[in-house]
């Protein structure tokens, strides 16, 4: 036997599939956005909004990564847009493997802009490059304005951060300014969009910003 | 179950290195496994001993972890200090605009492989 050395990362593979992954993507100018959030955050409600807001000018597929159950595919689908459910089988986070797989049943030409609902957890998915364009995570004002001191990777590594529900903060006691404070702290370069897909408020930046991403995904 | 996820993006990334560099048998595996990557030690090598053997290249291999140490920078003066034993506020000048430096990774620094030609 003899000794390799290598000091090479453990995802290495994972690392090229998702490199290889996005090129292709680009290719067929499919945006594709990985949405990682915790349980509960409103992930399918912004979408929801978003697919309502936008399906008649762009053709939107979502791809939704549970452990189990259907719920967010049905939803999805009832706003128009085509959904297709993931089972991670009982893995905590997506990988560009399961992702490539996922758009593969779904039919990408479908769609030019696709979604991919990671599995709700603030930790793993963080740690996994699925092959997406743009890493967006959501948080939402119940959950409070101290997590970016609790799952700093996730927030170090998102190219944009969505507060949802905005609506309630006057409930919650949600400090704006020292959420971003400390986001900003993480991640200098962050996007940062304040949202209520349930009053609508905030939401025409986000989809803006999803419209120009688009736009230059497409002609780069 | 985080544990279960970083084992099988490991032995993927063997199995694409043996494939690679023709390798026919890993003996041993030498992970640097950082103080604060929030791996489970105990749990990773279960974990793997349960993988390896649906990995024919692998499964006769042991895996070895080694520690790296977790090590905070401090922005406001300069000093760098341990991060399990002072956190993220540092001990010589208070200051919370503090960075770490390393200990959060999970690297594969070498293996003992038996190439084709040797194995024949």
């Amino acid at each position: 036997m003899k000794v390799i050395e290598l000091n090479r990362s453990v995802t290495d593979s994972n690392d090229r599939d998702a490199e290889a992954l996005r090129r292709e993507l680009k290719e067929k100018g499919v945006l594709l956005i990985n949405l990682m959030s915790s349980p509960g955050s409103g992930k399918t409600t912004l979408l929801s909004r978003t697919i309502q807001d936008l399906s008649t000018e762009i053709r939107i597929a979502v791809m939704e990564a549970d452990i189990e159950s259907a719920v967010d595919a049905e939803r999805i689908e009832a706003m128009g847009a085509a959904a297709i459910q993931i089972h991670t089988g009982g893995m905590c986070h997506m990988d560009a493997g399961m992702t490539r797989k996922g758009l593969e049943e779904m039919g990408e030409e479908r769609a030019e802009l696709v979604f991919l609902e990671n599995v709700g957890n603030l930790i793993c998915p963080a740690e996994y490059d699925t092959g997406a364009a743009k890493d967006v995570m959501i948080l939402s004002v119940p959950e409070g304005d101290d997590k970016p001191l609790k799952y700093p990777l996730m927030f170090a590594k998102s190219d944009v951060l969505v507060i949802t529900k905005t609506d309630t903060a006057p409930y919650f006691n949600f400090d704006f300014e020292a959420c971003k404070k400390r986001v900003q702290r993480l991640n200098p370069r962050i996007r940062i969009f304040e949202v209520s897909a349930r009053t609508g408020e905030g939401m025409q930046a986000w989809e803006e910003w999803l419209k120009e991403e688009l736009a230059a995904w497409k002609n780069r | 179950m985080h544990e279960m996820g970083i084992v099988l993006h490991l032995a993927k990334t063997l199995d694409d290195l043996a494939e690679e560099q023709h390798i026919s048998k890993i003996g041993s595996v030498t992970l640097r496994v950082g103080e604060v990557s929030g791996i489970m030690t105990d749990l990773f090598v279960d974990a793997w001993n349960y993988f390896k053997v649906k990995h024919p290249v692998l499964a006769e291999s042991e895996l070895k972890l080694e520690s790296e140490p977790a090590v905070t920078i401090c922005d406001a003066c300069g000093k760098t200090y341990e991060t399990i034993r002072y956190g993220k506020i540092c001990p010589f000048c208070g200051s919370e605009e503090t960075w770490l430096l390393q200990g959060n990774g999970c690297v594969i620094s070498e293996i003992e492989a038996e190439c084709e030609e040797e194995s024949e």
